[in-house]
């Protein structure tokens, strides 16, 4: 192995989720010099819907129109969730700077100030969120009026039938129609992918062949409804341009992860980020970590075998969990992968799970993670900070299960927030934003 | 409704009883509770026993395993993998047990050649390196799901019937006599009745529960034994632990699995036939020792089944005789009703002739049975148990259209559509569960989290399911797959169940009612 010259940061951000995302684009918009690393990671599984409160109690099953309400009977009931440490303005702050950058990056969401909303799914259940790419609002403003709609599902496309949520969702959306479209697919495969359809779709001879094949079946209806599969990195533009030539409002159902919703969010951040000059190490991980007691974290960096070096004051982790690779178990124990942090969770095995997966009480080993004191740093055995300039953000975060609360897109982004608001604290001094 | 012969049981004495007595000609409609094989039929090793396991505790079973195991290698040839098997003993197995095996296999006419150490392990490299003898025996693998099925099938195309998750209530009895067998339709909760002259219990674990609505006692004893399936399969042949019957001596191909267990456990009650983790510990730990890969590989899900044994007094599972009973309940005060239980997968079709010979005595029928000679009839419908069947013909046949439902498996709509076409010539339910059961749907390493959704939604795109059913027939079925998830979820299988919670719960909301849906 040669020597490598260190590549030096004021923060290094792991994890390429959305709190690492995030976490990136707060510090950057502090003026930090930020080094992102992390794989893809879970991030190409996003729905791209926001979460931020949703479900509380787990038990009772209780779904909230209040996100805002929810939280505040959450961190009463339950004072060691995350958000417990988030005042709701500093939720609210960072989901407004996030959206915005999203936003400025033509991916724009939509919501109703202080309400969540509920959004079709694959399945033709409803899911709870708060704020939602713009190519799915019109199916939510849709639902919530009982438009008449017509649903198109793609031949080919596996996982998605219009008929089977039309079916699914006739209960509290009578009047959906389904079709099926004829799509030009690859020659030889009968299967289509909606990443595919989607980049098809950027072009305009495709969007011509997709309104024409969905002009037949218009009538009486007052918005249609299709598969995500409206482009990747331009997805407002060609919504509004199949929009204008069917003459009605459009809208994306998410399909079965991974799809073109985690890889929209996975391209506008990698796009964003790197124009507001964060360094991304992407498709890479950090492979070994030391954690001096003064001086920069080092870390080495690289695919399989480390290829650089990062020296940094500050590392925020967001590693994630399981998926994420942030958290491992074995078959006594469940480890933080970097720093062999401390991992609060169940004693044993025979603890991690109920017997029955959709036990409504949640999975306990799911509220597993890495404690954290007021200022996200993670604690040691005996309840003291790990390390002065060491953040946590995220699902790696112990006491919160994000599947069940529907809380995991707002906790990822208010705790990178907070994370980065103290890393900036403890830098000490402020360079001017990067050009 | 009317029949000769109500046949209650779904597991393969009772289709194999159906197809003994169908080639004499004899009707009969069988009725099952639940699916088929639902019970240790489709929870057990998948092992044809040359008998050597039993020389020693039941030479007379090892005797009947012997005959019977040959016998499927003949006449069902398309449902074994014949393997071979080797019984190997690791350094502190008694030695006394391994001297005397060659003899006690020789007194019952089994087959068994010692081999070097050397020999075995090149046989089978994953074993020990502290291995301290091995024998060569004529066990072999059996697919148990295709091996029933066929035996259904074959009894339909002769002219049986059969109703699937349809249970027993009672029967009406006129004295001696049973004259109504009363059913239930467990999906749509239709109750009908069958008129019969002869009725057999074949309900496996529940044969007691049967008799007692005939107010029979039938003293039975429970061992459960579950079982772990690693993600590849690790030996070419079954490999037996030499020591006295212990947990998790026998590792068995499955395809391109392998099957290792099984534990044994008395069991009170039926009513909740799960594998744990605390079983799932001591698999992997006594196993290791046989083959030290069992303690890193990794693992794809874990069953667990109650072994039926006929006994009055409680005990170790395994001592227990391994034959099997025919009860005639005259004695009880029933003329026309029998039991048939206890026994093995490898003598399924000697406990169903015996019970046929008895049936047909019973009803003045002479013709001779003739499973012991017949060749078993192979049906394109059942095959696609089959690891790797599916994929090869997928490629053969190269339809761009067919597309591939699961994706671990490769099991493509056409499969699917065979599939449902065989389960309703069974009499079946057309669902996730009994497509899952009939195909390697769900077997694979995503556990049904996305074919399952891909085939939730096939299915209620071609109308057999509406939306809301779709969504029941999901929850069903990834809370069964889960079951057998939960003993081995660590490392990858553990990042695997995050995914499919993440999708299921995260996104669709399964977990929440359809009311807030």
């Amino acid at each position: 192995m040669t020597a490598r010259e260190p590549i030096h940061c004021d923060l290094c951000i792991v994890g390429t989720g959305m709190a690492g995302m995030s976490a990136a684009l707060f510090a950057a918009n502090r003026g930090l010099r930020t080094a992102l690393v992390g794989r893809t990671g879970e991030i190409i599984f996003a729905t791209s819907l926001i979460d931020l409160m949703g479900v509380h109690p787990v038990e009772s099953g209780t779904v909230w129109a209040d996100p805002w309400a929810a939280i505040a009977a959450l961190v009463r009931d339950q004072p060691r969730h995350p958000y417990a440490l988030l005042p709701s303005e500093a939720i609210r702050s960072a989901i407004d700077e996030l959206l915005d950058f999203l936003e400025a990056n033509e991916m724009p969401f939509r919501g109703h100030p202080d309400r969540n909303v509920a959004v079709l799914t694959a399945l033709g259940t409803a899911k709870t969120t708060y704020r939602v790419p713009l190519t799915f609002w019109a199916g939510v403003e849709a639902r919530e009026r009982k438009r008449p709609c017509l649903l198109a599902d793609v031949q080919g496309l596996k996982g998605f039938s219009a008929r089977q949520i039309a079916s699914a969702a006739s209960t509290s959306w009578p009047g959906l129609r389904t079709t099926r479209l004829v799509l030009p697919r690859v020659a030889g495969s009968g299967e289509v992918f909606a990443e595919r359809l989607a980049r098809a779709l950027e072009l305009d001879t495709h969007r011509r062949l997709l309104a024409e094949a969905l002009a037949p079946h218009l009538a009486g209806v007052e918005a249609v409804g299709l598969p995500a599969i409206l482009g990747i990195s331009r997805s407002v533009a060609v919504l509004r341009d199949v929009e204008q030539r069917l003459g009605m409002p459009l809208f994306e159902i998410p399909t079965m992860p991974p799809g073109t919703t985690g890889l929209r969010l996975k391209e506008t951040f990698e796009r964003g980020l790197g124009a507001k000059g964060v360094t991304l190490f992407l498709e890479n991980r950090v492979l070994a970590a030391s954690m001096p007691s003064s001086g920069d974290f080092v870390l080495e960096v690289g695919r399989i075998e480390p290829e650089l070096t990062i020296r940094a004051p500050m590392v925020i982790l967001a590693t994630g969990r399981f998926m994420g690779g942030g958290l491992k178990a074995d078959r006594q124990v469940v480890r933080e992968t970097l720093f062999d942090l401390p991992v609060h969770q169940p004693a044993g095995r025979a603890h991690w799970h109920r017997e029955e997966f959709l036990d409504p009480r949640g999975h306990p080993v799911n509220r597993a993670g890495v404690c954290i004191d007021a200022s996200f740093r993670p604690l040691d055995a005996a309840g003291r900070p790990v390390h002065a300039r060491l953040f946590a953000a995220g699902s790696i975060l112990a006491h919160q299960d994000w599947m069940r609360m529907k809380c995991g897109s707002g906790l990822a982004i208010a705790s990178a927030w907070a994370a980065v608001g103290q890393a900036v604290g403890r830098l000490g001094r402020r360079k001017p934003p990067s050009s | 409704m009317e029949t000769q012969v109500v046949i209650i049981g779904g597991g393969i004495t009772g289709v194999g009883l159906a197809r003994d007595l169908a080639l004499r000609g004899v009707s009969s409609l069988l009725v099952e509770a639940k699916d088929l094989c639902a019970g240790a039929s489709g929870a057990n090793h998948g092992l044809l026993h040359s008998g050597a396991r039993y020389v020693r505790s039941d030479p007379a079973a090892a005797v009947e395993c012997r005959d019977e195991g040959a016998l499927i290698k003949t006449l069902a040839s398309h449902c074994v993998e014949d393997t071979g098997g080797l019984f190997v003993a690791v350094e502190g197995d008694d030695e006394s047990h391994i001297a005397d095996f060659p003899g006690l296999c020789a007194r019952c006419g089994i087959e068994a050649r010692e081999i070097s150490v050397a020999d075995a392990r090149s046989l089978e490299p994953v074993l020990s390196e502290r291995l301290i003898a091995a024998f060569q025996v004529p066990d072999a693998a059996v697919d148990p799901f295709h091996l029933a099925f066929d035996n259904l099938s074959e009894a339909l195309q002769l002219g049986a019937n059969a109703m699937l998750h349809t249970r027993v209530t009672g029967f009406d009895c006129d004295g001696r006599h049973i004259h109504r067998v009363r059913l239930r339709n467990e999906l749509t909760g239709e109750e009908t009745a069958v008129a019969a002259a002869q009725v057999v219990n074949a309900a496996g674990a529940w044969a007691r529960e049967v008799a007692a609505l005939a107010r029979i006692r039938l003293e039975m004893s429970y061992s459960k034994g579950s079982l772990l399936i690693t993600d590849q399969r690790l030996a070419r042949r079954v490999i037996n632990r030499l020591r006295p019957a212990s947990d998790a001596d026998i590792l068995v191909p499955g395809g391109t699995v392998s099957i290792v267990g099984t534990t044994s456990i008395q069991l009170d009650r039926l009513d909740r036939i799960v594998p744990t983790i605390e079983e799932s510990e001591a698999i992997l730990q006594a196993a290791a020792v046989m083959v030290p890969a069992l303690a890193t590989t990794r693992y794809i899900r874990s069953y667990a089944g109650v072994r039926p044994l006929v006994a009055s007094s409680p005990g170790d599972g395994r001592s227990l005789s391994r034959g099997f009973a025919l009860i005639d309940h005259s004695a009880d005060g029933i003329d026309n009703f029998l039991s048939i239980v206890g026994g093995k997968l490898t003598t399924y079709r000697l406990m169903a002739e015996k019970a046929a010979d008895l049936v047909c005595h019973r009803l003045g029928v002479e013709a001779p049975g003739l499973t012991r000679t017949k060749p078993l009839s192979s049906f394109a419908a059942n095959q696609w148990t089959q690891a790797g069947l599916s994929p090869r013909r997928w490629m053969q046949a190269g339809d761009p259209e067919d597309l591939l439902l699961c994706e671990c498996e490769m099991v493509p709509a056409s499969a699917v559509e065979a599939v449902i076409a065989g389960i309703r010539q069974q009499g079946g339910s057309v669902g996730l569960n009994s497509i899952g059961r009939r195909s390697r749907i769900g077997k694979g390493s995503c556990q049904g989290a996305f074919c399952g959704v891909r085939l939730c939604a096939y299915l209620c795109d071609r109308g057999e399911r509406t939306g809301r059913q779709g969504l029941e027939d999901l929850r069903s079925f990834l809370t069964a797959r889960w079951r057998g998830m939960r003993p081995i979820l660590w490392d990858t299988a553990l990042l695997q169940e995050e995914l499919q919670e993440a999708l299921h719960c995260g996104y669709f909301g399964l977990e929440l009612s359809d009311r807030q849906l």
